[in-house]
Order: structure tokens, then C-alpha cells, then sequence
């Protein structure tokens, strides 16, 4: 497969576009492989390219029930951050920030990764507390972090309401410079067609039914495509997590819940950075397009049907509303929800199962996006070694019982 | 926006409503007796099915009152709601509505 770069993009030019190579192959599935990844999000396509890259296996399949990135990974809002208060969570977030870092150059593929910076706003005496903390911790971690106050915020992002007369007056916040966002369908897409060009065949439209085992040991997966066998699979569905697991007789401390986002019309250029408050809850940036991106929490109820309530709509749009009156007649273009898994201390579970050769990396919840390549990365670890790596060692589903929960919770700002 | 029924007040808006997870996760008789894998059962593992799901509901801003509901998660429609201290109705027979009128 060639090289995407500025001779290729001449050469095409020359045909009129019309003749550039697909990106990734549609192979028929083969009857085994030596390890198969169930869910072909960013996370699952991420963890067959770093199986093949860091592990030197090449005999893989992705297998996925609809088209890639459908899920999550093409639904999300696409903040990146590493900004979390637990050395655990932070070194693992942070282990990504540093692959985002060298993700286009490293895929051959522009995943447009911009580092305009995030803001998590503070609201209250403690909140502002809470952010020096977290700041403080960070930067004992070695992630870059700022505490910025009102006055400065102001002069930063002009647009943001600072009046102390407003409802839920913004005190301050605090700055992650390399913090940012991606473009989402370019992570999937670039993960996809590295992972091919390794070998690693991605089969869409296979939904996998059941899992097939003896003596305690993975046999194989059931699919809509057939019986595929293999003594590894790794399962990464994100909201359809607790459906997988029943498969295969086990069950997960997590809860699907729908999280729904908004982009407006496209408008010229206006914010130039990430603005989240964790106190009224609502988050936005600006997408190259021009269209704003919202997001805010998740609707109270469990759910998996890929939609939402019109009261969070509502809320959200309050939110908006009070950090920036300025776009109170932007109109919205379009609004959709995922399935978020969320687990009790909101941190993920990359780990191995009580079934032998059966592994599962879940509970990403509201914020697995900024962690796409570190979990595949961690998770490619675990699936190839029959080990966890040490950065995820403490993300094991046995926290639950031992107690050692990772607890995030309000701890990282905002969820997202 | 969900219409949800209070067995108490009616049909109104789902902003109406706080959502109370799992229903009939009752908390250890014997607290002492329990293994630490059987608390983190009781604490932190939820069914999380897809389909009909027994679930809690607060009438938060009307008449305050704890109930219980059988709701589809994937279609969201709720099949019945009914009392704390009523039996429970089969997930099978939950297929029907069943209105408060003809519960109480
Ligand atoms: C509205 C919204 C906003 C968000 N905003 C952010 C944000 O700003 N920053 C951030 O970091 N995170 C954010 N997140 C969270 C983030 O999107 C997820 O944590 C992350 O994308 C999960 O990636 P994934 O690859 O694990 O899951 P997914 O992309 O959901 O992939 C799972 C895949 O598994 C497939 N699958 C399911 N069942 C089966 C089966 N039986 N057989 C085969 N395949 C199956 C699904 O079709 C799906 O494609 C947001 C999420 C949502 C919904
Ligand atoms: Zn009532």
C-alpha cells in the first residue's frame, strides 16, 4: 500500500482523484486467527495496530457488527486531555497525550490532532480549591497544567461570560496547554488502514453472537459471518459491553447510558480553544468547520437505544447559554447520543477475565476518546502477554472487590 | 421527553422524575456474613440489561414518592409501573401496560 504524502497527492491529481487506493481492504474472515478483537471503535482498531506494530503479530481480525467508528469513536466530541488527579489515571492518560503527540506521522494519516488547549472553569471557592489541587498533582506527575483566574480567563477567551453578576459566576479554571481535540472519523480511519497495511483484516457487518469455550480456555466467537476460532479475543464495545459479557456467562460493574452531543450551523471563527465547566455542566470548541461542538452529561437513565431525552437538550443549552450569551441565536444543525459504559469510580477496566484468553477493555464511559491509542497500546499489552502492562495493572476488574477503586469521580473536572 | 406514570399523581413530563437505578437491590441482611466479592456485588454490579429492566423512579418535584418500573431499555417505553410494596410483575406479562388505575 503506498505512502500517503505530497508526491502521492500529485500523482492522484493527475487522474483527477479518481483512482486513489481504498484505505483498507474488506477481506471474506479466515477460520482462525491468533487473536481477535471484538468491536471495531478506535479502541479495538488502535489495539489490532499496536498487537501487529509493538507485538509483532500479524494474524488478527477487527471484527465489527456495523461499519467502523459507528459507535462512540464517530459520535464523541473529541476533547483530549491527561489532566486527572490519580497518578494511576493520570500515567495512563498521559501515555496517550504522548502517542497523540506522534499519531499523525507515526499512521501516515492526518487525525487532525490540534492542541488549542482545555479549559476546566471553577465556579466556586471549592472548586477552585479542587482545581489547585489537581494542578498541583499534575504537574508532580510531570503533566503541564495552569491555574488561570477570572481576570486573565477574560482576556483569554473574550466571549466567555466572567461577570461576577452571572448565576454561577466562573472564579477561575484551570489550563492544560497540550490538551486539545481530533478529528474522530480520521482516528478510526487511520488506525484502520495502519492496522491493514500489517496485515490485520477489518470485517464489518459481523456482529458477534456468543463466545465458544472448554475448560475454562476461549475457543472461539459465534458471528453473524460464522464460527471464527482463536485463543485470544479481546472485547472492546464500549455501551454493548454488559451484552458481551452475559455472552460469555460473566458480568461487568457497569451502567449504558445514553450522552448526547449538538453541533450549530458553521460560524466564522470564534473560539479558539476547549471551555468545560463541570458546575453547570456543559462543554464547547469550535470544529474547524466552523460548527460549535456541545456536549454536557449523560441522561439519568440506563439506555441503549443510540438517542436522548429533550430535558438534557435543555439543560445542556442553559449551560451553553450562561458561559457564552453570545451564541444564544446560533441554531443547532444537528443532535445525536452514544451508549457510554459507565463504571462506579469512573475509570476503565483493561483486564484480563476468569475465562483463559479472554480479555475485556470497557467502562471508558464519557471520556475514552483522549484515551484511544494508550488504551490500544496497554490493551495490545495485555491481549499479547496474557499480562497487564504496569500502567494498567490497577485498572483490573478485581478493584472492585479489593476496594482499590481509581476514584475519579468530580476529581477530573468534568467527565468527559 | 419520556411521559412517565406516577402511581400516585399520574402522567407527567419526565423532568418531573429522578431516576433511582436497579430495582430490588436490597442491602444485605447479614452484613457480617458477606464475602468482600459478594459486596462489591451488592455495591457496584448492576444487570445493565438491554431490554426490560426493573428500575426505580423518585417523583421529585411532585409528590416525592419512591415506585418502581418496568421500562425497555432499548425502545425506552415503559411496560408498567407499579407500588414499593406491590408483588412484582412478570417481566412476560410486563408486555401489556398495565395503567395505576388497574393496579391499585
Ligand atoms: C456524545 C459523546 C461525547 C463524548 N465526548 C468525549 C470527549 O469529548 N472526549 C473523550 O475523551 N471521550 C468522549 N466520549 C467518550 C468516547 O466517545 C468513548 O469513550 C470512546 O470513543 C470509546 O471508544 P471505543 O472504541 O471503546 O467504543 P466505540 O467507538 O463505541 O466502539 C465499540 C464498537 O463495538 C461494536 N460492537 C458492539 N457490539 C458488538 C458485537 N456484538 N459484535 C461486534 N461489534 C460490536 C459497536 O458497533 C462499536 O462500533 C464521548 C461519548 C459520547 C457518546
Ligand atoms: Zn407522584
Amino acid at each position: 500500500m503506498s505512502r500517503y504524502s505530497i508526491f502521492s497527492l500529485a500523482r492522484n491529481a493527475m487522474s483527477h482523484h479518481q483512482n486513489w487506493e481504498r484505505a483498507w481492504r474488506s477481506p471474506e474472515p479466515k477460520k482462525r486467527y491468533d487473536a481477535i478483537i471484538v468491536g471495531g471503535g478506535g479502541h479495538g482498531l488502535a489495539t489490532a495496530y499496536y498487537l501487529a506494530k509493538e507485538h509483532g503479530m500479524r494474524n488478527i481480525a477487527v471484527l465489527e457488527k456495523g461499519w467502523i467508528g459507528g459507535g462512540n469513536t464517530g459520535r464523541n466530541t473529541t476533547i483530549v486531555r491527561s489532566n486527572y488527579l490519580w497518578d494511576e489515571a493520570t500515567h495512563l492518560y498521559e501515555k496517550s497525550m504522548k502517542l497523540w503527540e506522534g499519531l499523525s506521522q507515526d499512521l501516515n494519516y492526518n487525525v487532525m490532532f490540534s492542541q488549542r488547549g482545555v479549559y476546566n472553569l471553577g465556579h466556586t471557592l471549592q472548586d477552585m480549591r479542587d482545581i489547585q489541587r489537581r494542578v498541583n498533582a499534575n504537574r508532580l506527575n510531570g503533566v503541564d497544567g495552569e491555574v488561570v483566574h477570572a481576570a486573565e480567563l477574560q482576556t483569554r477567551i473574550p466571549h466567555l461570560n466572567c461577570s461576577p453578576d452571572s448565576r454561577y459566576p466562573v472564579l477561575g479554571a484551570s489550563f492544560q496547554a497540550r490538551g486539545g481535540t481530533a478529528r474522530h472519523d480520521a482516528v478510526a480511519w487511520g488506525f484502520a488502514r495502519g492496522a491493514d497495511r500489517y496485515g490485520v483484516d477489518i470485517i464489518q457487518n459481523c456482529e458477534v453472537t456468543g463466545f465458544r469455550r472448554e475448560n475454562g480456555k476461549i475457543l472461539g466467537v459465534d458471528t453473524s459471518q460464522g464460527y471464527i476460532e482463536s485463543p485470544k479475543v479481546g472485547v472492546v464495545t464500549a455501551g454493548s459491553s454488559s451484552v458481551l459479557a452475559e455472552m460469555a456467562g460473566l458480568s461487568l460493574p457497569l451502567e449504558s447510558h445514553p450522552l448526547q452531543a449538538f453541533v450549530s450551523e458553521p460560524i466564522k471563527p470564534v473560539l479558539d480553544t476547549v471551555v468545560m465547566s463541570n458546575a453547570v455542566h456543559g462543554y464547547i470548541s469550535q470544529s474547524d468547520k466552523g460548527d460549535l461542538v456541545i456536549g454536557a452529561g449523560i441522561d439519568s437513565y440506563t439506555g441503549y437505544g443510540q438517542r436522548g431525552s429533550f430535558s438534557t437538550i435543555e439543560h445542556t443549552m442553559t449551560a451553553i447559554m450562561e458561559l457564552f450569551p453570545i451564541f444564544s441565536r446560533v441554531r443547532m444543525n444537528r443532535q445525536w447520543g452514544g451508549i457510554v459504559d459507565t463504571c462506579p469510580d469512573a475509570c476503565p477496566i483493561i483486564s484480563k477475565t476468569d475465562i483463559k484468553g479472554l480479555y475485556f477493555n470497557c467502562g471508558w464511559g464519557t471520556g475514552g476518546f483522549k484515551a484511544t491509542p494508550g488504551s490500544g497500546w496497554v490493551f495490545a499489552h495485555t491481549v499479547a502477554k496474557d499480562q497487564a502492562h504496569e500502567l494498567n495493572a490497577a485498572f483490573s476488574l478485581d478493584r472492585f472487590a479489593s476496594g482499590a477503586l481509581i476514584d475519579e469521580h468530580g476529581a477530573a473536572g468534568v467527565a468527559h | 421527553m419520556l411521559l412517565i406514570e406516577c402511581p400516585y399523581c399520574g402522567t407527567r413530563d419526565e423532568s418531573e422524575f429522578s431516576y433511582g437505578g436497579e430495582a430490588h437491590n436490597a442491602r444485605p441482611a447479614d452484613p457480617d456474613a458477606l464475602t468482600d466479592e459478594q459486596w462489591a456485588d451488592y455495591i457496584f454490579y448492576r444487570q445493565n440489561p438491554k431490554g426490560l429492566h426493573r428500575e426505580l423512579w423518585n417523583h421529585s418535584s411532585g409528590c416525592r414518592r419512591w415506585f418502581n418500573a418496568i421500562r425497555d431499555t432499548v425502545s425506552y417505553k415503559f411496560q408498567c409501573v407499579y407500588k414499593i410494596e406491590d408483588p412484582r410483575p412478570e417481566l412476560a406479562e410486563a408486555n401489556t401496560t398495565i395503567s395505576a388505575g388497574e393496579k391499585s
